[in-house]
């Protein structure tokens, strides 16, 4: 069985001018121990789909799914109270502002150890204790004085760290990271992908990270899915996504990285992602897509088999390439 | 921290010196001759008019007067009141304590239901619950306390008889009043029925002149909540499976409160303005009351010497807000 | 990318003017719309009200002294309302009552605005220990309760609607001053003011021109709460009986007059009451929609 398993997975909002769909029919599994990248621009709905999973979309979200269920719970249609007792346990998530998700009002200590509290129900000492050892873990120099300092106290870099030992206070067999780089600078962003690396091998729990970065994606994925415009559009192993993409999207993304650019001129995917009034009728992707035609326009793709990496798309790249070999 | 305290102290100074300045310089413009007020019905000879102008220095210069009446304030010598005889200072502070037992019922009141009603309106925003309560909270702010107080006195002391109409306490008790508290005065004195005859005298006046703090309160309270329930650190605290009550009462409350200490900081003036009128309609024997028949009596040194340590302690207490927002709000602290 | 242009484009052209966007956003508050009707409600008997008043306001009906209003025993269509002590009609003083109150509103929004407006401008712009000294004076008159310090006025002024006013409309005055300087401050750091400074205009056009305008919503705002905070004030002076003095119908001079009736006959205490807070809570909402629709933060998106 594995450890995340998603079926069908559609959450619309309520808006003032009607439902906004902003993630639509993702299907999704993940092993104990893997790690899994999500990847899509801005708006594509790759937070949304965690967010639906941890339950903490706002109240105007609507989620539907076939099937929702972590470690064996099924969270479509579980009760607030016993989601609470999953959520920050077995499920824990960090975000991408690390100076803001973090409480201003208390300090960083309080926040960890509260988490311990009510999950674990340890005493004062053994709450202590087990701070300290997280912060070390973490790699937080100085544990025992850090607790006591408030968040504007520390660097954006350390808050990361906090949230991150925050996370995995109570041993959580998946940690999503939403972003977890972004905000900070770039040798930070670094140290803070090797740490999450490190503790997944350690912890053997699992990791999905959500980026819009492909270079992170590379140096620590080991299956990537692309979405987008809340669609998942093709999922591969790492190696084989960069080697043979499949879906002229995820081909796009790759051209657009400078390490891999053959002209003087590094290529952009003109055009952004659809809106809530400009959706196409067809394929989503088909008003940015240099390959489309009139077909793409008017009809949905859906997905390919697992050989073509799920791609919706008519037209998969590498195609020939892997029939002729 | 410290930096921050002393500057702000410094600004205290001056700010000092301009209220003590503005009440020096109204008196001096007050129609009416002082000394005519205080010959009264008899009049009096040129001879001790004269006299008594000197005594009071009236005859000096301005300037030589405001730096008299100046030393004598800081040394806590503000005159005495002409119907009374007794040194302002003295009256004042015996009759301070009812005005403050009055404002801290009052504050209590408005806290107690303004804080919860708040967080509830935000957290069921725009639902039925929400309305209401932001609708009555409205009421309450556009309430002119002194017809709300005639309103209450015709329902609970006229049609139902339940309270009485003014005092603090009945005529049949009688006590030594050490503290100038009448609750805890009358607990001490041991006299049964006393606390209860105390607080039934309380009862109207607190809720009439909690009545608009507990609106603003209210509205500000949910205000802040809504803008705190947006914040990223609410949603960490879900993600870490923390309970709704846990949240909303303690995650987001403690930011909340950051502004709204700031409003219940800001309308100690409000709340000295509405003691005038509430202890006014109910003859409570306050400041708020003394300061108005001393302004209808034309008793100068009081309305003089009142006007300053009223202003004083407005200053003073939104001086301790400051602090205070400072122990609430880490941020601020470190600067 | 074709459709977006055009949509683009449509919307440019359907772009509503600033006081249509305001009224669609106004609109949407449905208790300010009421607050709009009873405050529009309260000008017209501002205006027309001893020609709508069935009685005069003054005229003393001595046969018919603290008649109860028409539904309870005793009352008449004649005084729908009841008499008071004095034998006056309750429903008349009422409504010629709404010109003082509305006066009151008038009057000192439009002294402490002004006033408030220039000063916070002078301050937003003079340099440092000006704009220290201003702000220093402005701390003092806050010092005191306002209404304090308005009885004191008025003490020393004499006791007349007149010097109520001015006492309210000074100590309201500061509020202006602190919300106008406050916008002056972060607009000047806008580019916009930099640019207009570039291009060589004075000081008189860049603060009433250039800037101003862009200070107005808060303002506007202030001026509305203020317009019921100087109603609340000044029948509380008349309560005091230092403000409109007898038999001047003005809400707060009448309660006071009022007071010792008060078990006796409780439509002389209660209907001026109403009327401050009916009058009062309408603007209050109205402020509240102001708030809401130029408030640009709060705006849906």
């Amino acid at each position: 069985m594995p450890l995340l398993r998603i079926r069908n997975l559609s959450v619309d909002f309520a808006t003032a001018s009607g439902a906004f769909r902003a993630v639509d029919a993702v299907d999704q599994d993940m092993e104990t121990g893997e790690i899994l990248a999500i990847v899509g621009e801005s708006g594509s709905g790759k937070s949304v789909s965690m967010l639906a999973l941890m339950g903490l979309l706002p109240w105007t979200a609507t989620v539907t799914a076939d099937e929702l269920s972590f470690d064996g719970h099924d969270l479509l249609n579980i009760a607030p109270r016993a989601r609470r007792k999953i959520v920050g346990n077995d499920l824990a998530m960090i975000f991408q502002e690390p100076m803001s998700s973090l409480n201003p009002c208390f300090t960083v200590g309080w926040q960890i150890k509260e988490a311990l509290r009510s999950h674990l129900g340890l005493n004062r000492k053994e709450r202590h204790a087990r701070a300290v050892e997280l912060f070390e873990q973490v790699g937080i120099p100085d544990p025992e004085k850090r607790l006591s300092a408030f968040p504007h106290q520390l660097s954006g870099g350390m808050n990361q760290r906090v949230m991150i030992a925050m996370a995995i206070a109570c041993k959580p067999k998946l940690l999503i990271a939403d972003e977890p780089t972004t905000a900070l600078d770039v040798t930070i962003q670094a140290q803070i992908l090797d740490l999450l690396a490190d503790l997944r091998r350690d912890t053997g729990m699992g990791l999905v990270l959500i980026t819009h970065d492909m270079g992170v994606v590379a140096e620590t994925a080991e299956r990537v899915s692309v979405q987008y415009a809340g669609q998942k559009v093709e999922e591969q192993p790492v190696g084989a996504l960069f080697a043979t993409p499949h879906h002229p999207y995820t081909g796009a993304l790759l051209d657009a990285l400078p390490e891999r650019a053959t002209e003087k001129k590094l290529p952009t995917i003109p055009g952004v992602v659809p809106g809530q009034f400009d959706r196409p009728a067809g394929c989503l992707f088909s008003p940015r897509c240099k390959f489309a035609n009139d077909k793409c326009r008017s009809t949905p793709p859906p997905p390919l088999g697992a050989d073509m990496g799920y791609a919706r798309c008519f037209y998969p790249l590498n195609a020939n390439e892997r029939i002729a070999s | 921290m410290l930096n921050y305290v002393l500057s702000r102290l410094l600004t205290f100074i001056p700010t000092f010196l301009g209220v003590t300045l503005i009440s020096f310089a109204f008196i001096r413009v007050l129609p009416g001759d002082p000394i005519m007020v205080m010959a009264g019905e008899r009049g009096m000879s040129d001879e001790r008019y004269a006299e008594l102008s000197a005594q009071l220095g009236y005859d000096r210069p301005m300037y030589a007067q405001f730096w008299e009446y100046l030393t004598g304030v800081l040394q806590g010598d503000l005159g005495n009141s002409f119907v009374t005889k007794r040194p302002v200072w003295d009256e004042f502070f015996s009759l301070f304590p009812a005005t403050l037992e009055l404002s801290l019922c009052a504050m209590i009141f408005a806290m107690a239901l303004g804080l919860p009603a708040g967080v509830i309106a935000a957290v069921n925003r725009g639902k039925f619950f929400d309305r209401a309560l932001m609708s009555t909270a409205l009421v309450g702010y556009s309430m002119p306390i002194f017809w709300w107080a005639l309103l209450l006195i015709i329902v609970f002391s006229g049609n139902l008889g339940w309270t009485p109409v003014s005092g603090r306490i009945d005529l049949l008790y009688y006590f030594p009043d050490p503290t100038g508290f009448m609750l805890i005065d009358s607990i001490a004195s041991g006299q049964k029925g006393a606390l209860v005859s105390a607080l039934r005298h309380l009862l109207l006046p607190t809720i009439v002149l909690g009545t608009i703090p507990l609106a603003v309160i209210a509205r500000q309270t949910r205000s802040a909540m809504l803008e705190v329930l947006g914040e990223d650190y609410i949603r960490t605290a879900r993600a870490k499976g923390m309970s709704p009550g846990r949240i909303n009462g303690i995650h987001a409350l403690r930011n909340a409160l950051i502004p709204v200490i700031t409003v219940i900081g800001l309308s100690v003036g409000t709340l000295l303005a509405g003691a005038i009128l509430t202890e006014t309609i109910f003859s409570w024997p306050g400041i708020g009351k003394w300061m108005v028949d001393s302004i209808f009596r034309r008793d100068y040194p009081v309305v003089q010497g009142g006007l300053l340590l009223i202003a004083v302690m407005v200053m003073v207490v939104n001086l301790t807000v400051d602090m205070l927002y400072g122990i609430i709000n880490p941020k601020i602290r470190k600067r | 990318m074709d459709d977006a242009l055009s949509t683009e484009a449509e919307m440019v052209h359907a772009r509503p003017g600033r006081l249509r966007e305001f009224w669609f956003y106004f609109r949407e508050n449905r208790g300010a719309v009421i607050g709009l009707w009873i405050f529009a409600a309260f000008a017209f008997l501002a205006l027309f009200g001893p020609w709508i008043a069935p009685h005069d306001a003054t005229a003393q009906f001595r046969a018919d002294t603290l008649v109860p209003p028409f539904w309870q025993e005793g009352g008449s269509w004649k005084y729908i309302l009841g008499t008071d002590p004095l034998g006056r009609d309750m429903l008349s003083r009422l409504i010629v009552g709404a010109r003082y109150s509305f006066f009151v509103g008038v009057v000192v929004v439009s002294i402490a605005a002004s006033g408030g407006i220039l000063i916070g401008l002078i301050a937003g712009f003079a340099p440092q220990w000006l704009d220290s000294i201003i702000m220093r004076i402005m701390d003092i008159i806050l010092a005191f309760p306002s209404l304090l310090l308005a009885l004191v006025l008025v003490a020393i002024l004499g006791p007349s609607l007149t010097n109520a006013m001015i006492a309210i409309a000074i100590v309201l005055q500061p509020h202006y001053v602190r919300l106008t300087r406050a916008s002056v401050l972060s607009e000047k750091q806008k580019d916009y003011v930099t640019s207009a400074r570039v291009v060589g205009a004075g000081y008189l056009r860049l603060m009433f021109i250039t800037v101003l305008p862009n200070c107005l919503a808060p303002i506007i705002v202030q001026g509305a709460l203020s317009f019921s905070t100087a109603i609340l004030d000044a029948a509380a002076l008349g309560f005091l009986g230092m403000g409109a003095q007898p038999p001047t119908p003005e809400w707060g001079t009448m309660l006071a007059e009022a007071r010792e009736f008060i078990l006796r006959a409780w439509w002389v205490v209660t209907f001026p009451g109403i009327a401050i807070l009916v009058t009062v809570l309408a603007i209050n909402l109205m402020g509240d929609g102001l708030r809401d629709a130029l408030d640009p933060k709060l705006k849906r998106s």
